[in-house]
């Protein structure tokens, strides 16, 4: 009887664990399923660099590389929000806070995490695109720029709490080393504590922009959703998520629209992918240059 | 004291486990069980067949109506598997989805249930209070990109746009822009109350949006010198008019032609009218306003359908020429934003 449940448990477990493993394996199939009709009726190249983005006219112009080039130009606007903001933040909760200051901090960094992407695009659409608009007189706060700004705020708590971890995953004996050499606090941390965290910050922020390709109620609401390449970051985009958000309500299931939204679906489940297949292989980096199982 | 307490919840106790047991085995006996409807679809139409449905379902308890958004396409595609009774759409069925629709055998049966003028929209310090249709043409495919050209002041247009497979994108492209491409540029955004927001933020902005929509922190810009009014779109003299529509699978019977009888007469109308919409019609003579989409007798298998030409395709194709279809004008009717 005994041993009976046992086993019982046991594959009660390993089928709960495999769940995740047929959700992906569904997911794929399914992106693959409903994006080859489009991948077989019309020229994969011509679609990625095609400039024009019209599914609904009579002809149809399923050119993607505005949406490619918008979902880039704001993840990197975002980087640049969320690399300093989201490092400096984990630096100083490593080195330099209190006790108090930590207790404080940190959990208002994680509900910062907590919030819903659609109350950080409200407050986007709300509040920041009209005071950048009269701020630099820009046609429309509904730009790239502003985009860039919500998404790096909204990566910054992931990239500032995987970085603090990064940071104290380091080994007490490398700062006591550098410390006992004669190293100050600041050469300890910039030659010793940081390149030892290295990797592990890369993979903060790496995560960081994965976050940032994939958020989609942001930009939504907040990028503009111009199909253009931008001339400057204070244009209109209109990102790959948000495109497939928009328009898949209201799209006829079937058609080569359809089709096509998949196959941008398609294209974002690679990026995201490769995004984390880079993850992987700089943590994985950094466990054998530390010498550590972690 | 303990024992007669316990004796009291156990009565209880038992009093509930019996009515459990009792009320399903009443309503299972009940010939007239509980109805149930599912409406699915545009956004744009939700507002309406919402309320309808909460009026409905507080005259006839034993409906309930389940609504739902989604979009025009979706709502289609639900009427074609069968996930949907009433598909709701801002948009005419395409031929497209009539041929699926067709090959699982739906017949899609379509009824008009209110008409939606389209706004154009500018920011409220702009001085321009009149556009011709083909200075909006202009100004959409980006011909002209400064209101100076337009007589305005030196100010840049923001073109503000709706998502391509929005039906009411679609409806200003063919009304307005005669099929022409927007220019790549313009801003897209997803719902009617994002126009608004963004119009009333932007000194240069211009937009469009369903009439039901409008709100005090934007200007109305006259089409063609006819200012968008209860009165003006039903009679066809505003340019930007189209109708909503509801399908169902085959000529609605049931309980769906029931909601649709009440949406579509005198009370059901006042609520659209109240929403903010145009009523296509006022007293009980027809249920609604039956006719074939695209003029292809052919979709309809079941040839019961007679052809009772479209008021509404006369008002499209005599745009502009005045009131043509008996019937329609509501002569008390008063139009709350003009009033």
């Amino acid at each position: 009887m005994r041993h009976f449940r046992e086993t019982l448990y046991r594959w009660i477990f390993t089928v709960l664990a495999f769940a995740s493993l047929l959700f992906l394996t569904g997911i794929v199939l399914t992106l693959f399923r409903e994006s080859l009709p489009f991948l077989v009726s019309h020229d994969f190249f011509d679609t990625v660099f095609g400039l024009y983005w019209y599914p609904t006219y009579d002809p149809a112009d399923f050119g993607m590389l505005p949406l490619i080039t918008a979902s880039f130009v704001v993840t990197l606007g975002a980087m640049v929000v969320c690399i300093p903001v989201g490092v400096g933040t984990a630096l100083f909760l490593h080195e330099l806070a209190s006790a108090s200051q930590r207790a404080v901090l940190k959990p208002l960094i994680e509900i910062l995490a907590g919030i819903p992407s659609i109350i950080y695009g409200f407050f986007g659409m709300i509040i920041v695109a009209p005071f950048i608009q009269n701020l630099l007189g820009v046609p429309t706060g509904l730009n790239a720029f502003t985009a860039s700004l919500i998404l790096g705020i909204m990566a910054t708590p992931t990239v500032a709490s995987l970085a603090e971890d990064a940071l104290s995953f380091v080994p007490r004996s490398f700062r006591e080393a550098s410390l006992a050499l004669g190293a100050n606090r600041w050469q300890t941390l910039t030659r010793v504590v940081v390149p030892a965290a290295g990797s592990g910050i890369s993979t903060a922020i790496i995560l960081g922009i994965g976050r940032a390709v994939g958020e989609t109620m942001v930009v939504l609401m907040v990028a503009g959703g111009a199909a253009v390449i931008p001339d400057s970051i204070f244009d209109p985009v209109r990102p790959m998520t948000a495109t497939i958000a928009a328009e898949m309500g209201e799209t006829v299931m079937g058609s080569a629209h359809y089709s096509a939204i998949f196959t941008i679906g398609l294209i974002l489940f690679f990026i995201t992918l490769a995004i984390n297949i880079v993850a992987e292989i700089i943590s994985r980096r950094f466990r054998l240059k530390l010498g550590l199982g972690r | 004291m303990q024992v007669r307490n316990a004796g009291c919840f156990a009565r209880i106790f038992s009093c509930l486990l019996f009515l459990l047991v009792l009320v399903p085995v009443v309503s299972c006996s009940d010939p007239e069980a509980r109805n149930t409807l599912t409406i699915k679809g545009s956004t744009t139409v939700l507002p309406v067949v919402q309320i309808g449905a909460e009026v409905f379902m507080d005259r006839n308890p034993r409906t309930d109506i389940s609504v739902q958004g989604g979009g025009s396409g979706v709502g289609i595609a639900s009427l074609i598997d069968r996930t949907t009774r009433i598909a709701t759409s801002s948009r005419e069925i395409k031929a497209e989805e009539i041929e699926r629709a067709k090959a699982s055998g739906v017949h899609p049966y379509e009824i008009v249930v209110a008409m939606d003028g389209i706004a154009v929209i500018a920011n409220p310090s702009n001085p321009t209070d009149n556009l011709t249709m083909e200075q909006i043409r202009d100004i959409y495919t980006g011909k002209v990109s400064n209101w100076q050209e337009l007589g305005g002041p030196d100010r840049e247009i923001v073109v503000i746009s709706r998502d391509t497979s929005s039906g009411t994108f679609e409806a200003f492209e063919k009304l307005a822009l005669d099929g022409l491409r927007v220019r790549p540029d313009a801003l897209v955004t997803a719902s009617n109350q994002v126009v608004n927001t963004t119009v009333a933020q932007a000194p240069g902005a211009i937009g469009y949006l369903g009439y039901g929509y409008l709100s005090d922190r934007v200007k109305v810009v006259s089409v063609d010198g006819v200012r968008p009014s209860g009165e003006t779109i039903r009679s066809g003299r505003y340019p930007l008019a189209r109708p909503l529509y509801l399908y169902t699978d085959g000529k609605p019977a049931g309980e769906a032609k029931r909601y649709i009888d009440f949406l579509t007469q005198e009370e059901g109308q006042r609520l659209v009218q109240e929403q903010g919409f145009i009523p296509v019609r006022q007293g009980g003579r027809l249920s609604g306003q039956w006719y074939e989409p695209r003029g292809k007798s052919r979709i309809f298998s079941r040839g019961k359908l007679r052809g009772i030409r479209p008021a509404l395709r006369v008002l499209r194709s005599e745009r502009g020429g005045g009131l043509k279809t008996a019937g329609l004008p509501f002569p008390e009717q008063r139009d709350r934003r003009t009033a």
